[in-house]
């Protein structure tokens, strides 16, 4: 039994992701500078795109703004920034529901609108309307300076 | 596969051969003596279509795979260079494509007869779930299949697929990973999608195998549904079902051979010709047209666990159907209401499959979701309250009692036939009248390549060529043509000798040399058209942050939608222009100034025809620009024609013996289809 279980093991373990793609998918960094208020800019890191938005003063109001309860998956836009850097909104440019890219500064929302199907999120990366179950996911990231951060 | 045979052959090595491995017997017993019910109709030589379908797209599919590169950045590519260069290659690769969709036309069939005569019920209940088991192999190898060429739609369709595994709680993240063999769809993914393409139409073949050895135990269903009981019923699987199923697999081919030679893209889609690019999601993902039901049923629900949970259980739900439905009267020829319902539920299959096709928004979604209702409630509601409310009408004593009664309703067959002649001839001619134009649809144009017999105009490829050369190239490329195809048969009709004095033209860069620097040489006939810009990011930076797309495709990869019914009469009037009449309309559109009250961003400009109307491309061509050395006008609408043909070349070198050698294969087909309806006419003459 527990030989039939060890030979299945590396049968099975060996599709997940090998040490080659591992290794480039470790932390990058990204500097802010080039970035206006208003304008955002999609990097990929392990495959995926994700959207470094400079908010203006009325997205995050907006985000800031709309009540809890109005919300799908509730979650406080201040859960989602690093505090004393409102303006910066860093989340992985992948709809929760299958996996499109959602398309920026679209939809009712001043967020994200995926295209594929119909999925709006706010300027905070929060799904509001569509058939998405799940905010936009943040990914892990640390501001090394106030001008630079570190995602991974 | 029904007992031991008494077949003996009289040959001696054969005999030896038998004794040993008694195989001969075998194969006698199972399709030369196996007594087969004398009723069937048509609808029974479908099997017989799927047996023959699934051999040749193991077969294609097997030479394909020798040409094929399973890696993200060659895959697309060697797809083009099958088709382009390899002899015949655009014919396996369009009877491999077209098949995968023959092949499931020809199961929904069969499947849909199953259902409307209870092929399903005591005691064929495990043949119909290995049948069920079939489909599903049949959707997992038709989905990796169609990843392979890692265009848009493979790739966004890989990943939207793969990510229905994330709905599953706790696992759901993990499982897609290991799905994927990275952080995202790539180039591991494509590989593992390859070896498993490759290996599951094996598993089906298998799978057939028991399939047909459960059939071979239980006996086929008829159209009454009563079972053989004597001599009478039944006649010899050969001649008399063999020839039958010879004719239908003969009228199968004519219907297949329509698409292979003369709409092959028909049935795909546009952004398949555009090369995959995780950055960028077409506007609307749509998987190929068999699995769309399911698809609009996965999207009719709100909840993404739940819309996951739906799409399968619309397939696991066949499985029990023969408990589901427990009426005793097999056949819905006897069961007046349950032959109404199979309809009802037919028509909503089928508009299930047309909602999936379409935008998720407003109506569509509410009437998904009554669809949806619809398909459930016909299974887990319909058929179990069916079989306890209906008074079926009696059933025929014997399949003899059957046959003897049916040569009353031939008249009704025969006046089917002609409705449904009528009702083709109506749909072709409502296809000539119903060109109405909208306002920002592409007009559509002549072009001497349309149609069954259509040619390219030399005069206008080479037109079309100067145009690409002098104004277009100077930010597109052309990627996939070489300067020796301008002498290739069937394109602008250049000698060899022409062909190479205009590759000595262009500079080639080429290297390392001995002292490791790269150098320029004059072009050769093998070279391919030098791109303007040395990589994406330089076009990018050159052209205001939009690399221009590369044009040896663009007349393929770019369409409009159709609508209904256009989309219907175009299969009988073999329209495939959407791209020519797009590409040129495109270089007509554009005007000075956005109508009033319209609004573009800055740095574009304002084309008529481009959806949303901001296109990056300032207006390429003005009259005059370029001098044609043959007398044709020198305007835009001249130079839109000529290099939009030039663009069908490129996009499709071969359509000039595509649609020569589909000409003769119809001939042939059809001549085979008369002798072989005649000789079955004659072998089931005393059958009747």
């Amino acid at each position: 039994m527990v030989g039939a279980a060890a030979t299945v093991w590396p049968l099975v373990t060996q599709m997940n992701p090998d040490a080659a793609t591992i290794a480039a998918g470790a932390p990058i960094e990204v500097d802010l500078t080039p970035i206006a208020e208003g304008q955002d800019i999609k990097v990929f890191w392990r495959g995926k795109p994700i959207y470094i938005s400079h908010r203006t003063k009325k997205q995050i109001d907006e985000a800031q703004q709309a009540p809890l309860s109005s919300l799908k998956d509730p979650e406080a836009d201040s859960a989602r920034v690093k505090a004393g850097h409102d303006q910066w909104l860093v989340v992985i440019g992948i709809c929760t529901h299958l996996g499109c890219i959602p398309i920026a500064h679209e939809g009712n929302y001043d967020g994200f609108f995926c295209p594929c199907h119909g999925s709006q999120y706010d300027s905070s990366g929060r799904i509001r309307q569509g058939p998405a179950p799940a905010n936009l996911e943040v990914p892990p990231y640390t501001f090394v300076s106030d001008t630079k951060i570190q995602i991974g | 596969m029904s007992g031991p045979s008494d077949y003996q052959p009289s040959n001696p090595a054969l005999k030896w051969i038998e004794r040993r491995l008694p195989i001969f017997g075998l194969v006698h017993s199972s399709f030369v003596a196996y007594p087969t019910p004398r009723n069937l109709n048509y609808w029974w030589t479908f099997g017989a279509i799927l047996s023959m379908m699934l051999a040749l797209q193991i077969l294609t599919g097997v030479i394909l795979a020798m040409h094929y590169t399973p890696h993200a950045d060659l895959a697309f590519k060697s797809v083009e260079l099958i088709v382009r260069d390899v002899n015949y290659g655009w014919l396996l690769r369009n009877m491999h494509a077209c098949g995968a969709s023959m092949f499931f036309f020809a199961v929904y069939v069969h499947m849909f007869r199953g259902l409307y005569y209870g092929s399903y019920k005591e005691p064929r209940e495990v043949l119909w779930i290995l049948g069920v088991i079939i489909y599903l192999l049949m959707m997992a190898t038709g989905f990796m299949g169609y990843v392979l060429p890692w265009g848009q739609m493979s790739f966004w369709g890989a990943t939207v697929i793969t990510n229905l595994f994330s709905a599953i709680p706790y696992v759901g993240k993990s499982i897609v990973t290991l799905l994927w063999g990275g952080y995202s769809v790539g180039n591991p993914t494509l590989n593992r999608f390859f070896s498993l393409h490759y290996l599951l139409p094996f598993v089906i073949a298998g799978v057939v195998v028991l399939h047909v050895w459960a059939l071979h135990v239980a006996g086929q269903n008829n159209p009454a549904g009563v079972e053989a009981k004597t001599e009478k019923d039944t006649v010899p699987f050969t001649p008399y079902a063999t020839i039958k199923d010879m004719f239908g697999v003969s009228c199968f081919l004519i219907f297949y051979a329509w698409f292979i030679f003369y709409m092959p893209n028909y049935l795909g889609d546009a952004d398949n010709y555009i090369p995959a690019n995780p950055g960028v999601t077409p506007a609307h993902i749509v998987p190929e047209w068999y699995y769309l039901p399911f698809y609009a049923i996965l999207r009719s629900i709100p909840n993404k666990l739940a819309g996951v949970v739906a799409m399968f259980s619309a397939i696991i739900i066949l499985c029990f159907l023969p408990w589901l439905d427990s009426a005793r009267t097999r056949s819905s020829k006897y069961r007046p209401l349950a032959k109404q319902f199979f309809w009802i539920f037919v028509v909503v299959c089928v508009l299930l499959g047309y909602l999936g096709s379409q935008p998720p928004e407003g109506i569509y979604v509410i009437a998904g979701r009554i669809l949806t209702v619809c398909y459930f409630a016909y299974f887990l509601i319909v058929l179990p309250l069916l079989a306890r409310i209906e008074t079926p009408r009696p059933v025929p004593n014997s399949i003899a009692d059957d046959v003897l009664s049916r040569s009353r309703g031939k008249v009704a067959a025969a006046a089917s036939v002609v409705l449904a002649v009528v009702m083709a001839g109506g749909l072709l001619a409502g296809s000539t009248q119903s060109a109405k134009a909208e306002d920002d649809t592409p007009p559509a144009q002549k072009w001497s390549f349309s149609g069954p017999f259509g040619k390219y105009d030399r005069g206008s490829l080479q037109r079309g060529l100067k145009v690409y050369k002098e104004v277009c190239s100077a930010c597109h490329s052309l990627n996939y043509i070489a300067f020796r195809n301008l002498a290739d048969p069937g394109g602008p009709g250049y000698s060899e000798a022409q062909a190479a004095a205009f590759a000595a033209d262009y500079k080639i860069k080429d290297g390392p040399n001995d002292q490791g620097e790269m150098f320029d040489r004059p072009g050769r006939p093998a070279d391919y058209f030098p791109p303007p810009f040395p990589n994406e990011q330089a076009a990018a930076a050159a052209n205001g942050g939009k690399a221009p797309p590369d044009l040896s495709l663009m007349t393929k990869a770019r369409g409009y939608e159709r609508g209904f019914p256009q989309f219907v009469f175009d299969f009988f009037t073999q329209f495939q222009e959407q791209g020519p009449n797009y590409v040129s309309a495109i270089l007509q559109g554009f005007e000075d100034k956005p109508p009033a009250g319209v609004t573009i961003p800055e740095g574009t400009y304002y084309n008529k025809y481009y959806p949303g109307h901001a296109i990056k491309m300032p207006k390429p061509l003005n009259d005059g620009q370029v001098t044609f050395d043959d007398g044709s006008p020198a305007t835009v609408a001249q130079y839109a024609h000529d290099v939009t043909t030039f663009l069908m070349w490129t996009a499709e070198p071969h359509l000039e013996e595509r649609k020569r050698v589909g000409l003769q294969v119809f001939v042939f087909l059809i001549i085979f289809a008369f002798l072989m309806y005649f000789t079955k006419k004659k072998v089931w003459a005393d059958a009747h």
